[in-house]
């Protein structure tokens, strides 16, 4: 097996017994890197010699007794979180030439216990889309099939898992963006419970629903990556008290006996993919034969998720984005009459379309007249759901279902009509509303291409997903790999 | 509801944001599908439930008043296209 096929146990595994070096490992990712970029551009850009660096001090971490778990571990970070001294560029026009004074927290973290970023990841622009296809640079492609999409916002980190280009990355979620890529990429994704990862550093975009989270090749690297950024930040206030953080690692067992396993009705209705729904139905039946019991539950408001989810995200994007000036840092415009004029037109060069689209209706859900009609009545909904949610916990411990409608589908295929984008979220989307954390895994494959389960667990209960993705994971054993075929070059 | 060209000229002020006129009507046209799926949730009868901005109940955050240095002015400087004397450049904005 080569290295960059490893994941991030088994790389530990060598390091610890001296087999390989750090550096030894970055060059080989490096590599991996050079081979395989040109056909699934996932990344932004390549941090080799930031990497190499990182690598030495990871060989010297190891060589004084003090390599952890993610010592020397390549990873790869989606381009909305700050890196000190390199570009970050939310895949934005805006952001282009923005170089961060400082790194995000989940970064430091990283650092510190030496993992080694080699690259940062493309993504749609200011993490809003469900396929990549809004980057301003570029549009990654799916490792299983390089004429399809990899799903967004965080396509560029789950691509770059799926074709070894990385150990493992990190992605954020605001209504699906880590699980629906994950899903369409065949990896783990999780979004955490909302507070549980400090966002500090994360550029913002709907500060009530965004969260940080880990993508990895399984579930046990998931709760390794997981121990590394969770945890309280003095930076981030609404970052949970350290009493909410587990050793995540302790939930990989495979025993998930007499475990109350639920499944909402309201997911197995139209519009779900027929493969989709087989590979589903067929999981369900894995969880009984490992003797769980399933029980169906009822989110009878789930339907009004997407549309609650599209004003309130909009309504918060439109206020964190009024911050792009052109002042302080980001894109200014060269020709221009007054102030006034000086931000509009520096606004509307830097946004691209989808993220102009979404301040728009923002900016109307906010506005005079229009905030009970709309944001007020979203915000009333998203109680509902979170009711609905609390309810059905009372009787199961997760709630098992599709992360995705269907696989992942064509590159320009919905380019142009926003609301059948939209809809690639409807499952993911009622999870970031409730603040509840969820992981999606591979659970399968429909027409050659990975299908995802998601398992959504109560607030800081990530432990108890943990463990029914492990004993899943074990009884299914999912092994296939993309293939990289199709594609133009 | 349905919204008009003017509304979205008047949200595009507010939004700081110009549009050509192709893109205005393109986008009034996708906004108009948008609000229209979004009119969906007045289906649901919301009365006397409690709004939720945030999931997790916090209130008030506070730190212990300790003098922590701050970031260097050079670095907070160091992304903007106009400064001058330590300081942000603005276009002038009184006659």
């Amino acid at each position: 097996m080569e290295l960059h096929e490893l994941k991030i146990h088994e790389l530990n595994d060598l390091l610890k017994k001296k087999e390989v070096s750090a550096v030894d490992v970055t060059k080989a990712y490096l590599k991996r890197i050079n081979e395989v970029e040109p056909k699934v551009d996932a990344l932004i850009c390549k941090t080799e010699d930031f990497a190499l660096k990182k690598a030495e001090e990871a060989d010297k971490m190891i060589k004084d007794g003090n390599i952890n778990d993610l010592t020397g571990i390549p990873v790869i970070i989606k381009d909305n979180m700050c890196t000190e001294n390199i570009r970050t560029t939310c895949a934005s026009k805006m952001l282009e030439d923005f170089v961060p004074p400082y790194n995000a927290t989940v970064v430091e973290n990283l650092n510190s216990l030496g993992a080694v970023m080699v690259g940062k990841a493309n993504l749609d622009e200011f993490a809003m889309g469900s396929s990549t296809e809004n980057s301003a640079f570029k549009t990654t492609k799916n490792p299983w099939d390089l004429e399809r999409v990899p799903g967004g916002s965080s396509g560029g980190s789950a691509a770059s898992v799926a074709a070894d280009e990385c150990a493992f990355s990190l992605g954020s979620d605001t209504g699906g963006s880590i699980r629906q890529p994950a899903s369409l990429c065949g990896v783990v994704g999780m979004k955490p419970t909302y507070g549980l990862v400090s966002r500090y550093g994360l550029v913002a975009f709907a500060s009530s629903l965004d969260q940080i989270g880990p993508i990895t090749k399984d579930v046990t690297d998931c709760a390794i990556v997981l121990n590394a950024i969770a945890g309280h930040d003095p930076k981030d206030s609404t970052s949970v008290d350290k009493m909410r953080k587990k050793d995540y690692k302790e939930f990989l067992k495979e025993d998930i006996k007499g475990m109350k396993i639920g499944y909402a009705k309201e997911f197995f209705r139209q519009g779900l993919d027929e493969g989709v729904k087989r590979s589903i139905e067929a999981s369900l039946k894995i969880f009984e034969e490992l003797g769980a019991e399933i029980r169906e539950v009822s989110l009878k408001y789930i339907d009004y998720a997407l549309a609650a989810y599209y004003i309130v995200s909009s309504a918060e994007a439109s206020s964190n984005l009024a911050r792009y000036d052109g002042i302080r840092y980001g894109y200014a415009a060269e020709k221009y009459e007054d102030l006034i004029d000086m931000y509009m037109v520096s606004r509307s060069e830097g946004f691209g379309k989808e993220v102009k689209r979404r301040i728009m209706l923002g900016t109307y859900a906010l506005s005079s007249g229009y905030y009970d009609a709309y944001y007020n009545k979203a915000l009333k909904v998203r109680t509902l759901i979170k009711q609905d949610y609390e309810k059905a916990f009372q009787n199961v411990d997760v709630i098992v279902g599709p992360t995705s409608p269907t696989v992942a589908f064509k590159i320009g295929e919905r380019v142009e009509d926003p609301l059948a984008m939209y809809l690639a979220d409807v499952y993911t989307v009622p999870v970031n509303i409730a603040g509840l954390p969820g992981l999606s895994m591979p659970c399968g494959l429909s027409d050659g291409l990975p299908v995802g389960l998601q398992i959504v667990g109560k607030h800081f209960d990530e432990g108890t997903i943990l463990n029914a993705a492990y004993a899943f994971e074990k009884a299914l054993s999912f092994t296939a790999k993309p293939s990289f075929k199709g594609g133009a070059r | 509801m349905s919204i008009t060209k003017d509304q979205v000229i008047h949200v595009s002020k507010l939004a700081r944001l110009k549009f050509s006129d192709d893109e205005l009507e393109k986008f009034s046209h996708q906004l108009d599908s948008i609000i229209k799926y979004v009119d969906k949730l007045n289906e649901l009868n919301t009365d006397g439930v409690e709004p939720t901005a945030h999931i997790v109940p916090i209130s008030n955050v506070f730190r212990e008043d300790v003098v922590v240095p701050s970031m260097d002015r050079e670095k907070i400087l160091m992304n903007a296209k106009e400064k001058e004397d330590g300081c942000f450049k603005v276009p002038k904005i009184i006659e």
